[in-house]
């Protein structure tokens, strides 16, 4: 489809950006001390946008702007999960007193132009559009990352970030640049034709520039060994942005690496599994496997001696990324099937542990256990939240987090025999994490001292934390629609050459 | 073809310095010189391909697209480093560091 075609089915993404620019002059029109209004102005427009994402003619599945970028269900489902993290990290940023003493105009019209390069990534089928798109969205949180231009810490963790970040996009590039060489096209359904009709002899160069975009994905996902930025990040960035960056570029990431991997390494769409792909035998699925092997534990082992709540939920961010990357060389519809309701059920939980994380960050100031110290009694609603993330982290039934767990087994097992380890694995990993969930859990009721007096946060932060509670709770027994909703949304754009 | 392999052989030994600058170097400075090194030796395979593998202009337009983004990066890398002069008096990666490993 053309350009001029294309933009009628563009107009969410238009919608963004519109809002984006009235944010950007309507910053520029207030003080600084109602500066927080960009915030709502921002959380209306996602809202008008996802409300014209859910009216998109669902059954129109198409390429936009010359191959660059499709419209499928499967992009759309991300978005809408991507809409949904901005708003509920907008809303929070509002009532966090870190950023109290900074203008927030444009961190919120950051944390827009960060949607719009995520809403690229979810949809790229172009390795120009993937650079760029990824791009969008890392310069933008090396932004976000040092906004707290006056603290050191913060200052630190855009300089990892930067380095890192500029360092593993280098790479990929340098990757895709072999692919472009070896097959001579940009566009994910061609260069699958390509390599799939091309011979073993270039094997070798095909499995060098597909480990250099690993480099690349592995950095936006925090798989080890590209997450050494992630626990130094998530500690220093202000923490409504830890908790934005632990979950809207990761499930970006996962979409674009299930796009390449499925429709550039499989033969298209390899909705029934891989098992009949053996044009470039490439051993890349083993690959993944290990990748998740030492994510998940490396995430969780050093995720047991943190002192620090936040440096701990990092760690656990990067065991979560492992689990999802455990699906990832099945491959078949299942798998994919898993790692988009993992991806649900993470968002909820993950931003309630960071909502409660920057609760008590307003209160004591602090992000260690020992502030944590005796809260489940003062704070009645935090310490129930908490103890429910807590244990959703974990896996445990009946809540979302064991759903998530369980999809992604089970996908594993229908796999067939040669990932069983995986499972073994896998559920070891679960039971390590139990020790440093529920510590968390044994700080805030068994320790310090028991108030009497109850301290109950803002209204706003109250309703947030609830916002994301309800759903751990509910999606733990009664997830059928969501599963429903994700079915649907398996549908990609397939161009057959 | 054979100057084609002139150019890949060039842009990998840049990606190596680029790599190794990354690796080595202490200086915020120097360790984003690192980067765009890579960055320059991407490009330079993908104009290099465009030209000599008789293939179509897309490794051009890449290569335009990377520049401009390169040049992003560098405006938003430089504004951090400068921040961090200001509050700690070093650009110095290493001593940048207070949050323990």
């Amino acid at each position: 489809m053309n350009n001029l075609q294309s933009l009628s089915f563009f107009y969410p993404e238009l919608l963004l950006t519109l809002v984006i620019l009235f944010a950007i002059i309507y910053d520029l029109l207030i003080d600084s001390s109602e500066s927080g209004k960009v915030g709502w102005v921002l959380v209306f427009g996602l809202v008008l946008v996802a409300i014209a994402i859910w009216f998109q003619d669902s059954s129109k599945v198409t390429t936009l702007f010359t191959d660059a970028v499709v419209l499928d269900p499967f992009s759309t489902f991300f978005k809408l999960l991507i809409i949904l993290a901005t708003i509920f990290v907008s809303v929070v940023s509002l009532y966090s007193n870190e950023l109290r003493d900074y203008r927030k105009g444009e961190y919120f019209y950051l944390l827009g132009i960060i949607t719009f390069g995520l809403f690229m990534m979810v949809s790229s089928i172009d390795l120009i559009m993937v650079y760029v798109s990824i791009e969008i969205v890392s310069i933008m949180s090396f932004v976000l990352a040092g906004y707290l231009k006056k603290n050191t810490r913060s200052n630190e963790a855009a300089l990892k970030y930067v380095v890192y970040g500029a360092f593993s996009s280098g790479i990929m590039l340098f990757g895709l640049s072999y692919i472009y060489g070896l097959t001579g096209s940009t566009n994910f359904f061609q260069i699958q034709q390509i390599l799939a009709s091309s011979g073993s002899e270039s094997n070798s160069a095909i499995l060098m520039a597909v480990v250099m975009i690993l480099a690349g994905f592995g950095y936006k996902v925090s798989a080890v060994p590209f997450h050494f930025w992630t626990p130094d990040v998530y500690e220093g960035s202000p923490t409504t942005i830890t908790a934005y960056l632990s979950i809207a570029p990761k499930a970006g990431a996962f979409a674009m690496m299930i796009r390449f991997f499925n429709q550039v390494l499989a033969d298209g769409g390899a909705m029934s599994g891989l098992g009949y792909f053996s044009t470039t035998d490439l051993p890349w699925a083993s690959l993944i496997s290990l990748l998740a092997v030492l994510t998940m534990t490396v995430g969780n082992v050093v995720a047991i001696q943190q002192d620090n709540i936040k440096r701990m939920l990092a760690y656990s961010s990067i065991a979560h990324a492992g689990y999802m990357l455990l699906a990832m060389p099945v491959m078949s519809g299942d798998s994919i099937y898993a790692i988009m309701v993992y991806l649900v059920m993470y968002l909820f939980m993950n931003l309630g542990a960071f909502f409660v994380v920057i609760t008590i960050k307003n209160k004591t100031d602090g992000e260690t256990f020992d502030d944590y110290k005796g809260l489940g009694w003062e704070m009645p609603i935090v310490g129930i939240t908490m103890t429910l993330f807590m244990v959703s982290l974990t896996g445990l039934p009946p809540t979302a987090g064991f759903i998530g767990k369980f999809y992604i087994f089970a996908s594993l097992i229908q796999g067939g025999g040669s990932f069983y380890w995986l499972v073994v694995i896998g559920g070891v990993n679960s039971v390590v994490s139990l020790y440093y969930y529920l510590r968390v859990v044994k700080v805030m009721y068994f320790d310090g001292d028991r108030k009497d007096s109850l301290v109950s946060p803002p209204k706003v932060l109250t309703a947030m934390l609830l916002a994301t509670a309800v759903p751990t709770m509910v999606l733990g027994i009664y997830w059928v629609p969501i599963a429903k909703w994700i079915k649907e949304s398996l549908v990609f754009f397939i161009q057959t050459i | 073809m054979d100057q084609l392999n002139n150019y890949l052989f060039i842009s990998a030994i840049l990606f190596s310095l680029g790599v190794f600058g990354v690796m080595t170097r202490r200086n915020g400075i120097a360790v984003l010189m690192g980067v765009e090194l890579i960055l320059n030796s991407a490009n330079l395979n993908f104009v290099a391909f465009s030209r000599f593998g008789g293939m179509n202009l897309d490794g051009h337009i890449f290569g335009l697209i990377v520049i401009v983004l390169a040049a992003a990066e560098a405006a938003v890398a430089l504004a951090i480093v400068i921040n961090i002069y200001n509050n700690l008096n070093t650009i110095n990666v290493d001593e940048a560091s207070t949050m323990k490993e």
